[in-house]
C-alpha cells in the first residue's frame, strides 16, 4: 500500500476530489479520503492534488501539516494509536502498548523496518469506561487485554485486511447505566418536527411564500418565532461545557444580517475531545435520529437550510452509520427538499469527519476545518452567529443540546424548564470512568451531587474526581457534596474517578501533556506557555522541583488567562492549581528541600561527554543542588 | 570617622571571552570612585581564587558549558548576596550556545576524529579536564540570579548604571542608548 | 462628529470600523506589537498589543474601537504581561542578537527593549532549526521565526504568489515554502516581492548585505520603537 505507482495515486486524487466537488473548502475530507485509500498522503498525492484542485501547495501541506492523523511520510500500512488518557494508563494500556511494540518488533512512534505497522499514542479516544483503546487506521477497538493484543499482532504480521478482522473486536458497548429523558426517549422520527410546527398559527402554516418555513411572519410572530419562544422557556444551555443560552444564539443567527446568496447554517458539534467525556459518542451511536431531529427543529428556528455534523475523527467507525440514518430520513421526507410535504422546508446534512485536533471543538476552529483549513481558533468578533460558515450565519452546538432541542420541540419548555434546578433547566449526561465498579453513562436532572454519582456507579475509596476534564475542576472528598449544574460545577460531562491509591500528580502531569500536545500554536501564551509547563511538571515528576516552580506555574496561570486566544490556553493550567491547592503532598514528596532547583538534569547533562571519553570518575558527575533562595 | 564597611565584590568569567570584564574596565577612572565603596574578592584582577563567604555582590560573565563552569558558579551563588548575570553569555548561552543544535558526539567527533589535517585524533579525557555538558546554559538555569546586565558586551555606561543604582538603593534600570542584547 | 474612546485616560478620536490599534497610531499613540502591520489584516497571534478593554483583556490589532470605551495599555500589569510574552519568544527560537544581521533594524529585539526585557527569564528550548539559502538573492534563518505571518499575508494578498505559509501544530508550527523540494529557490520568489520587506525580525534576509550599518545608526539606535514612524505607517 505504501508502495503505489504515481498514477494509481492521481487516480485516487481524482475521484476523491471529483466526489467533494472540486470544492477546497472539502480539503480536510479529501485529505482524509486520500490517506484511507493510499495509508499516508505522499509527495506524488499532494502533486496531483495541486493540480487538479488549482490550490498552492502550502495551502495543501499546512493543513496536513496541522492534524495529527494526517501522514505526509509513510506510517505503514496498519497505523496504531493507543488511547493515552489517564484512565487507559490506569487500565493498563502502556504494558500492553509494549506487548504490541515488542510483538511487531516496532519501537514505539516509529515505522517498522519492513513499513508494514507503526504505533504511537494519542489523546484520549472516548473509549474511557471500555478501555483500555486503541485506534486502528482510525477505527476504534476498545477493550484491550493481552490477549487481544496477541491476536491483533497476528492478523497485522498476516496482512489480514482490516474489513476482515473479527467484527467482535470492533464493538463499542454503550453502557448506558442510568437513563432519563432523553436516553429514555421513545420518540419517533419526525414527532419533534410536526410539533414545533403546530406551534405555529395557521397563518404561518399555508403561506405561498417559498420562504414560509424559513422567515415567518414579518411581525415575527407564528413561524419559527414560536419554537424560539419554546427554547426561551425551557431555559436550554449548551452542553458542550461553554453553557451558552441555546435560545439567544439560536436567535441571534436567526435575526443575522444575509446577504445575497448566503443562507444560514447549523454545525453539530460531535468533536467531543475533552478527555473523559464519551456521552456525544452514545447518543450518536444509539440516538441519532434524536441529535438529527434536533438539528432540524434548530434549521426551522433560525431559518436554516445546511447543516453539518463535525465529528471527530476517532469516532470514524460511525460514519457509515449516521450517514445511512440520514439517507433513511431523506427517503422519509424528515430531510432535503421540502420536508414533511412543506414547500420551501429545506434542510439536508453532511458528516464530516475530524482528523485528531481537540482544539477543533473550540466552535470558530471548527468551522475553520469545516471550510478545509487549519483548525485554529478566529478572532472574535465577529462570532459565528454572524459570520461563521464561509461567512453565513450559523450555530454551532453540541449533540446532546441539539437531542435536547428535538424534546422541547416535542413536550414544549415549561415541561423542560420544571427538570433540573432553578439556575440548571433539564438532564446532564455524565460519562462515568475510572475507579468505579460500572463505568458508563449516567443521565441526571441537574443538581445531582457528586456523592450521588459516585455511589450510583459503585465507586469506593474514592480520592478525587476530575468533573469536566482537564479544563474542569478537580474535586476533591470534601467537596463530594457538591452538585452538577451551572451554579456550583458544570460540565460538558466528563466525570472520571480516582481512589487512594492513585497519585494525582500524574493525573495532573497526563492533562499538562494532553494540552502541550493539543495547542493549535497561533498565539504565544499557549503555543510557549503550554510548553514550559509541561517541562516544569516533567522536572517535578523528576523529583528536581522547587517552590520556585510552583511559583512559575502560577504565573503561568495568570498570564494565560489573561492573554490566550481561546479557552485552551485560558484552561491549560486548571489541573495542576488544582492539585497543589487540594492535593499538595503528591508535590511535596516529589520536591527537593531546596528553594531553587536547575532546569535540567546536571549529571544527565554531563552523559554524553563521559561516554565520548570514556570516563566515570568523581569529577565526570554533578549532584542537584540548591540553587539558591527563590 | 569610622570608614563605611565596603562591600566585597567578586567576578568571574565562565565560558565567557572576558570581553565584559574589559568593558567594566572601560569605566576608567570611575573606577577610583567605585573602589571608596567597593573592593574586589575573588576575581581575576585581584587573582584571588576563592570566595570569602561574605561577598556581597558576584558578577558573572559566560554561560556554563562546562562542569567546571558549574562548580564555580555555585561557589559564587552560595557565598555572594546578589548574583548579576553580565552579558549575553550568561544570560542566554551567547555565542558558545551557538552549537547547541548539534548533538557534542558529533561535535567531539568532528573536532578530534575527523577533521581533515588530524592525525591520532583522540578525545582528550585526562581527569583533570572538565568535561563539557551537552548543551550550552545560560546560569539563571542553574541557580537563582537577581539582575542581569544584557550587552555583548554592555557597555560601560551600562555596567556602570546598574551599580551605581544597586549601590543608591535603586532597581536597577538602562534606557534607550544603554540597553543593548548586542 | 468623530466618535472617541479613552486610553490610558487620554481622549482617542476613531472612524467607524478602525480597531484600537490603527485610532491609537493615528493619534500617534504606540501600543507594542510584532504580528501587527498597518497595510495588512490584523493576525491577532503575537498578543503583544493586548489591552484591557472595560477591565478585559484584548488585542488591540482585531477589536474594534466603539464609543465610550475604557482602554488601558500603559499599565504596569499589562508591560509585565507584554514582556513575558516576549520572553517567551525569545526562548522558544534562538536569537542570538550578536550576529544577527537584524541587529538594530529588528522589531522584536526593538520591542524588548522598550519593555525592559533585562532576561530571557524562561528556561531555553534550543530548538534545531534550519537555514535555507537556496535563493540566489534571499536568505531564509528559521532561527529567528516568531510566526507572525506577515511574510505569509504579503506573499498572498499583495504579491499574489502564496511563497509562505505556516504548516505543523503547537509548539512545532513553523513556516514553509512553495515548493515541492521545500527550498526558497524553487519558488517564484523574487527580492522585489512585499513578502521580501514586511519580516520584522531576522528570517527573510537580503543577501551580501549584512552590518552594512554602523552600530549607533541602525533604526532603534536613533530612536525607540515607540517612536519610531516606521512602525506606525510600514515598512
Amino acid at each position: 500500500m505504501n508502495e503505489m505507482h504515481a498514477e494509481a495515486v492521481a487516480g485516487v486524487v481524482d475521484r476523491v476530489v471529483a466526489r467533494h466537488r472540486r470544492d477546497a473548502s472539502n480539503m480536510v475530507q479529501i485529505l482524509r479520503e486520500i490517506q484511507e485509500t493510499c495509508d499516508w498522503i505522499s509527495p506524488e498525492a499532494i502533486d496531483r492534488l495541486q493540480e487538479v484542485l488549482g490550490v498552492p501547495r502550502t495551502k495543501i501541506e499546512g493543513v496536513a501539516g496541522f492534524y495529527a492523523f494526517f501522514y505526509t511520510e509513510p506510517r505503514g500500512q496498519y497505523r496504531v494509536l493507543f488511547s493515552d488518557n489517564i484512565t487507559d494508563r490506569m487500565l493498563g494500556s502502556k504494558a500492553l502498548m509494549d506487548r504490541l511494540c515488542n510483538n511487531l518488533w516496532v519501537e514505539r512512534g516509529k515505522v517498522s523496518e519492513d513499513g508494514l505497522v507503526s504505533v504511537a499514542q494519542t489523546a484520549c479516544t472516548g473509549m474511557c469506561d471500555q478501555g483500555p483503546a486503541m485506534l486502528v487506521n482510525n477505527y476504534a477497538i476498545a477493550g484491550l487485554t493481552a490477549e487481544r493484543i496477541d491476536q491483533i499482532a497476528e492478523l497485522i504480521r498476516g496482512k489480514v485486511p482490516l474489513a476482515e478482522w473479527p467484527p467482535e473486536y470492533f464493538k463499542v458497548a454503550d453502557n448506558i447505566r442510568r437513563a432519563d429523558i432523553l436516553l429514555a426517549s421513545d420518540m419517533k422520527p419526525g414527532d419533534a418536527l410536526r410539533a414545533a410546527r403546530a406551534r405555529t398559527p395557521s397563518d404561518g402554516l399555508h403561506s405561498s411564500n417559498m420562504r414560509s418555513w424559513r422567515e415567518g411572519l414579518p411581525s415575527g410572530i407564528g413561524g419559527p418565532a414560536a419554537m424560539l419562544d419554546e427554547m426561551k422557556r425551557a431555559n436550554l444551555r449548551g452542553r458542550g461545557g461553554a453553557g451558552f443560552t441555546t435560545a439567544l444564539k439560536w436567535e441571534a443567527c436567526r435575526n443575522a444580517h444575509l446577504k445575497a446568496g448566503h443562507q444560514r447554517i447549523v454545525v453539530c458539534n460531535a468533536d467531543e475531545g475533552e478527555p473523559g467525556t464519551f456521552k456525544d459518542r452514545v447518543l450518536l451511536a444509539t440516538f441519532p435520529d434524536l441529535v438529527f431531529e434536533g438539528m432540524t427543529v434548530a434549521a426551522y428556528a433560525v431559518g436554516a437550510t445546511k447543516g453539518f455534523v463535525y465529528l471527530r475523527g476517532e469516532y470514524r467507525y460511525l460514519l457509515d452509520h449516521l450517514n445511512a440514518v440520514l439517507a433513511h430520513r431523506r427517503r422519509e421526507k424528515l430531510l432535503g427538499p421540502d420536508i414533511l410535504g412543506i414547500p420551501g422546508a429545506d434542510f439536508d446534512i453532511e458528516v464530516h469527519v475530524g482528523a485528531g485536533a481537540y482544539v477543533c471543538g473550540e466552535e470558530s476552529a471548527l468551522i475553520e476545518s469545516l471550510e478545509g483549513k487549519r483548525g485554529t481558533p478566529r478572532n472574535r468578533p465577529p462570532f459565528p452567529v454572524t459570520n461563521g460558515y464561509l461567512d453565513q450565519p450559523t450555530i454551532v452546538n453540541n449533540v446532546e443540546t441539539f437531542a435536547a432541542a428535538a424534546l422541547i420541540a416535542l413536550n414544549g419548555g415549561e415541561w423542560y424548564a420544571r427538570i433540573g434546578t432553578q439556575q440548571s433547566a433539564g438532564t446532564k449526561i455524565l460519562s462515568v470512568s475510572g475507579d468505579c465498579a460500572r463505568p458508563g453513562i449516567y443521565e441526571y436532572p441537574f443538581g445531582v451531587s457528586i456523592r450521588q454519582v459516585l455511589e450510583d456507579c459503585g465507586a469506593t475509596d474514592t480520592q478525587a474526581v476530575q468533573v469536566s476534564g482537564p479544563s474542569g475542576v478537580c474535586v476533591a472528598e470534601n467537596e463530594f457534596d457538591r452538585i452538577i449544574g451551572f451554579e456550583d460545577i458544570p460540565t460538558a460531562g466528563a466525570f472520571t474517578v480516582f481512589d487512594r491509591s492513585r497519585d494525582m500528580f500524574q493525573v495532573a502531569r497526563n492533562y499538562v501533556h494532553f494540552f502541550q500536545h493539543e495547542s493549535c500554536g497561533f498565539c504565544t501564551p499557549c503555543r510557549v506557555g503550554t510548553s514550559l509547563l509541561r517541562n516544569l511538571m516533567d522536572k517535578l515528576h523528576h523529583g528536581a522541583g522547587s517552590p520556585y516552580d510552583f511559583a512559575e506555574i502560577e504565573k503561568l496561570n495568570q498570564l494565560l488567562q489573561s492573554m490566550s486566544h481561546c479557552g485552551l490556553g485560558h484552561t491549560a493550567c486548571n489541573p495542576v492549581l488544582d492539585t497543589i491547592a487540594k492535593f499538595r503532598p503528591y508535590y511535596d514528596k516529589r520536591m527537593m528541600q531546596q528553594d531553587f532547583t536547575p532546569a535540567f538534569d546536571l549529571d544527565r547533562a554531563l552523559g554524553a561527554a563521559r561516554q565520548m571519553t570514556g570516563r566515570d570518575d568523581a569529577a565526570a558527575h554533578l549532584a542537584t543542588e540548591n540553587g539558591g533562595k527563590a | 570617622m569610622t570608614a563605611k564597611k565596603k562591600l566585597k565584590v567578586a567576578t568571574t568569567s565562565l565560558a565567557g571571552c572576558f570581553g565584559c570584564h574589559m568593558s567594566f574596565l572601560d569605566i576608567d577612572e570611575r573606577l577610583f570612585t567605585l573602589l571608596e565603596h567597593i573592593e574586589f574578592d575573588r576575581s581575576p584582577l585581584t587573582d584571588i581564587k576563592h570566595c570569602s563567604p561574605d561577598c556581597d555582590i558576584g558578577l558573572i560573565e559566560g554561560g556554563l558549558c562546562n562542569a567546571e563552569n558549574v562548580h564555580v558558579l555555585r561557589e559564587f551563588r552560595k557565598n555572594c548576596k546578589i548574583l548579576i548575570a553580565v552579558g549575553a553569555c550568561a544570560i542566554n548561552g551567547g555565542l558558545p550556545a551557538q552549537r547547541n543544535h548539534l548533538p557534542l558526539t558529533t561535535i567531539l567527533e568532528e573536532v578530534y576524529h575527523t577533521s581533515p589535517g588530524l592525525a591520532n585524533g583522540m578525545i582528550p579525557n585526562d581527569p583533570e579536564l572538565p568535561l563539557p555538558l551537552d548543551q550550552v546554559h545560560p546560569i539563571h538555569e542553574v541557580v537563582k540570579v537577581d539582575y542581569f546586565m544584557p550587552g555583548c558586551p554592555p557597555s560601560a555606561d551600562a555596567i556602570w548604571k546598574v551599580l551605581t543604582d544597586l549601590l543608591a538603593g535603586r532597581e536597577p534600570e538602562l534606557g534607550h542608548g544603554l540597553m543593548h542584547y548586542d | 462628529m468623530s466618535q472617541t474612546f479613552t486610553l490610558d485616560g487620554k481622549t482617542i478620536p476613531f472612524e467607524e470600523g478602525q480597531t484600537i490599534i490603527q485610532a491609537a497610531g493615528a493619534a500617534g499613540v504606540y501600543i507594542p506589537h510584532l504580528c501587527y502591520h498597518p497595510e495588512f489584516k490584523p493576525h491577532g497571534s503575537c498578543k503583544l498589543c493586548t489591552v484591557k478593554v472595560n477591565g478585559r483583556h484584548t488585542a488591540s490589532c482585531t477589536m474594534r474601537a466603539s464609543a465610550g470605551m475604557v482602554v488601558e495599555s500603559e499599565t504596569e500589569e499589562i508591560n509585565a504581561e507584554r514582556r513575558a510574552l516576549t520572553q517567551m519568544l525569545f526562548v522558544e527560537g534562538n536569537h542570538f542578537c550578536p550576529s544577527c544581521e537584524k541587529s538594530g533594524n529588528c522589531q522584536l529585539q526593538a520591542t524588548a527593549y522598550h519593555l525592559n526585557m533585562m532576561s530571557p527569564h524562561y528556561d531555553h528550548f534550543f530548538p534545531n532549526r534550519a537555514v535555507d539559502a537556496s535563493h540566489p538573492e534571499v536568505l531564509l534563518d528559521f532561527n529567528r521565526c516568531i510566526l507572525c505571518s506577515l511574510c505569509v499575508r504579503a506573499s498572498r494578498d499583495v504579491d499574489g504568489k502564496n511563497v509562505f505559509a505556516l504548516s505543523g501544530r503547537g509548539i512545532k508550527t513553523h513556516l514553509i515554502v512553495n515548493a515541492k523540494s521545500g527550498q526558497l529557490g524553487d519558488t517564484d520568489f523574487t527580492l522585489d516581492d512585499k513578502a521580501a520587506h514586511v519580516c520584522p525580525v531576522g528570517v527573510i534576509l537580503k543577501k551580501r548585505q549584512g552590518f552594512a550599518v554602523p552600530i549607533g545608526e541602525r533604526t532603534y539606535d536613533k530612536a525607540p520603537i515607540s517612536e519610531t514612524a516606521e512602525t506606525t505607517e510600514g515598512r
